[in-house]
């Protein structure tokens, strides 16, 4: 199979990241993000998050959870490269929703065959969901986990779940007699306590899951394979997301730079200044690029899928470092401080850079599939 | 079926279908002599001949200059270029001898010349019967172009030129030199015009080419040196005066972000083509040895051709992607950044492939057994006219942050 020349980015894809770009700017400016999430400085706060789950009504009632979905389970089943668009502007608006989450459990429950439908419905209805699929060492591999089958019912420990305080029910993956098994598990299920994580990231919030005797619908025994079916576009649809916070940074700075004046000249007049901040608009172009590649691969040339998302988030982990740095850097001494609103990007892609892998763990992948193993 | 074939209007698919089958009926013959890197380093008159037949005959078949018009000898297609190059690179073609005349010097008179100049130039621009060169750099004009000195002094309807070209790849093969002249030295910008000037018809009288060896050891670009070169007035390109908005007509399809395609014929397997690439990198670091064991098995080794795999994947992807107006900011933003990615890129494959051969590469093109015959050291070297010529990468950097994002203009 073979890719067309323009990702499959047709002009439905075009209206939709469009609106969503015009959505967030009318409902969501910057100044409100800061005034939602930045209320308690305090280092040692208690955790916990805030977000506006009117406004992720509004989304989800505009049919952007559905979109990722299958049409015969109710969806509208659009292309990848249409998904990785409308995160896009999530990323850039940095908007606090379990969107993102939402579309990685669709990736997952659409591997699982005809015992993953039902959630697939109800994800097209409008619920919100996420992964519990990560053990308590943080290792990317889908194998490692933290939880277990025992009679039936769910023990043991799920941790970095993304947006836990936001879903209705968890995709928890857990050892079981055939395998690694994948069960649908309602967040209000008896014996399951969700401990919110204090993390650094003002945009999100995440949650170790602890299962004491938990009853879920069970939907495979194959779920490592699904998994790792579906982890090429978890990591699109990620990189999609710092693609578009990047440019966030990117924009937001260089306006400073060119207002902000020292030694008689605006700041960006200076090479010094100047020239990093076009390397970071060369690294966002990369990232841009490589995340329609793989998404456009992930639909249109599966035997591709593999390699070209791990470059689309490798890519993308330099550039959230990249942006990062560079956005606070340029900013001086008032990029240094809460009241200035880039902290609050540069926590989520500090976040974004390490989730799914980071840059050197992707490129360590890469290698084992464009070289072959590391060692003889 | 090719993935760009599938896209084809039907004129490209009659077109493709055509060089195709041309292409495998004329292949050329393999060189009797070694070829160099590239077109800039042609140094013997055998490369020369070898060469500038092979591109008289894709003209002559119609696979050079598809998409100009019939009239200034062009073949009067739209977008067909592109097709004949994707088939000479298939084909694994030489490369054309004339690429400052193709890439540079012909979209340049095709937008600034009188009718009658462009007819009368551009037929054996195309053919490679005439080389072309290009006299814009100079000893005192550097990244500063606008600050060139090589004055034109009118007298009635001729002009009269002194000064100093340097840098001049091909000109000791050229007939013609695009030249960037000062007519007004009380303004910077506007006192500048543009000429095309025959200069070997004028060696010895007027004109003297010198060349200059590079940090490789090899030659292939020179000084020119002007002496009171007489030259029509009908030989100048636009009006009097606007020799810098000529000169980025240039400047911008050198870059390869300009509209008209550049005729490429390139892939010729041989010694001495295909090495900067990142498979070749892997290739070599598979067959190079680090402590005892292969060097492709080292992890810092592996990072850093991984980084290199990468970047080389995100060009091609970028090139891709500017042909998708929905996923462009801003219309510039990619084309303005593929002469600096691509220069920085192959610099740092190169000097990678420097690290991968580890002590061999100490070893040049004169040693038997040198890794990839000496051709890593040889490219690294050659890497850095790529980052100086055609506008440095600091130059680049400074147009990417003022003209795409909009920042105040540095000295």
């Amino acid at each position: 199979m073979t890719q067309p020349n323009n990702f499959g980015f047709t002009e439905e894809a075009t209206m939709l990241k469009d609106s969503a770009r015009k959505f967030f700017a009318d409902n969501f400016p910057t100044e409100k993000l800061h005034h939602l999430v930045a209320d308690n400085p305090d280092p040692e706060r208690s955790p916990g998050f805030h977000w506006e789950p009117e406004l992720w009504q509004q989304m989800v009632e505009l049919g952007w959870t559905a979109i990722a979905v299958p049409e015969e389970c109710g969806g509208l089943g659009m292309p990848l490269v249409a998904v990785a668009g409308l995160v896009e502007e999530v990323g850039r608006a940095a908007f606090p929703c379990p969107l993102l989450s939402t579309f990685n459990t669709c990736r997952v429950l659409q591997n699982c065959g005809g015992a993953g439908q039902p959630a697939l419905e109800e994800i097209a209805a409008g619920t919100a969901a996420t992964l519990a699929i990560t053990s308590v060492d943080g290792s990317w591999n889908p194998g490692h986990c933290g939880v277990t089958v025992r009679d039936g019912a769910l023990y043991g420990t799920a941790s970095f779940v993304q947006d836990a305080g936001k879903v209705k029910r968890f995709l928890v993956s857990a050892n079981g007699d055939s395998g690694l098994a994948l069960y649908w598990v309602d967040a209000d299920a008896a014996g399951l306590q969700i401990q919110t994580d204090g993390i650094v990231d003002l945009t999100r919030d995440q949650a170790t899951l602890h299962f004491d005797g938990v009853q879920g619908e069970w939907l495979t025994d194959a779920g490592l394979a699904a998994l790792n079916l579906a982890m090429p576009a978890i990591w699109t649809l990620l990189a999609a997301d710092i693609a578009g916070a990047a440019e966030w940074q990117l924009q937001t700075t260089v306006e400073y730079v060119s207002v902000r004046q020292q030694f008689d000249h605006p700041l960006a007049f200076f090479q010094a200044v100047k020239h990093p901040l076009v390397n970071v608009m060369v690294q966002i172009d990369q990232t841009r690029s490589l995340l329609y590649n793989a998404a456009c691969a992930i639909d249109c040339e599966p035997e591709k899928s593999l390699q070209f998302a791990h470059m689309a988030k490798a890519s993308a982990s330099e550039t959230a470092a990249l942006a990062s740095g560079r956005s606070v850097q340029c900013h001086g001494g008032i990029g240094f401080t809460w009241e200035c609103f880039i902290h609050l990007y540069f926590k989520r892609q500090k976040h974004s850079q390490v989730l799914w892998g980071d840059a050197a763990w992707h490129r360590a992948r890469l290698a084992e599939i464009l070289i072959g193993p590391a060692a003889a | 079926m090719s993935e760009s074939a599938r896209k084809d209007t039907p004129e490209q698919a009659d077109f493709r279908a055509y060089c195709q089958q041309w292409l495998a009926e004329n292949r050329p013959a393999d060189p009797p002599v070694r070829l160099p890197q590239s077109a800039l380093e042609i140094m013997t008159n055998e490369q020369l001949d070898y060469l500038q037949a092979w591109q008289k005959a894709a003209y002559d078949a119609g696979l050079v200059g598809c998409d100009y018009p019939v009239a200034v000898g062009g073949g009067g297609r739209t977008d067909c270029q592109r097709v004949a190059n994707e088939e000479m690179l298939a084909a694994r073609t030489p490369f054309f001898p004339n690429v400052i005349g193709l890439g540079m010097a012909a979209p340049t008179v095709f937008y600034h010349a009188q009718d009658a100049l462009k007819e009368r130039l551009l037929p054996r621009l195309f053919s490679g019967e005439d080389i072309w060169c290009q006299g814009f750099s100079e000893p005192g004009a550097g990244s500063d172009l606008a600050s060139v000195q090589t004055f034109a002094e009118r007298r009635g309807d001729k002009w009269v030129i002194n000064g100093h070209k340097v840098w001049t790849s091909l000109a000791h093969f050229a007939e013609w030199m695009i030249i960037l002249l000062r007519t007004d030295r009380s303004h910077k910008y506007d006192g500048l015009s543009y000429f095309v000037v025959p200069i070997r018809s004028a060696l010895g009288k007027g004109v003297t080419v010198r060349p200059l060896i590079k940090i490789t050891g090899e030659t292939g670009f020179n000084e020119v040196i002007f002496e009171d070169l007489e030259v029509d007035d009908s030989y100048r390109l636009d009006e009097l005066g606007k020799g810098w908005q000529v000169a980025m007509t240039t400047l911008l399809h050198e870059r390869g972000a300009g509209e008209l395609q550049t005729p490429r014929s390139g892939g010729l397997k041989s010694e001495a083509t295909h090495t900067i690439s990142s498979a070749s990198l892997i290739n070599l670091a598979k067959e190079s040895q680090r402590d005892g064991a292969c060097a492709a098995y080292d992890p810092v080794l592996r990072d850093k051709m991984m980084q290199m795999v990468i970047r080389e994947q995100g060009l091609a992807q970028n090139n891709r992607r500017a042909r998708v107006q929905a996923l462009l900011d801003h219309p510039m933003r990619l084309p303005l950044q593929y002469k600096l990615l691509a220069s920085e890129n192959a610099q740092d494959i190169a000097s990678l492939a420097l690290e991968v051969a580890g002590a061999g590469s100490t070893l040049y093109l004169n040693h038997e057994g040198a890794p990839d015959r000496g051709q890593w050291p040889m490219a690294y070297m050659n890497s850095y006219g790529m980052t100086i010529a055609a506008g440095t990468s600091e130059v680049q950097r400074n147009i990417l942050g003022e003209r795409v994002l909009g920042m105040p203009k540095s000295k």
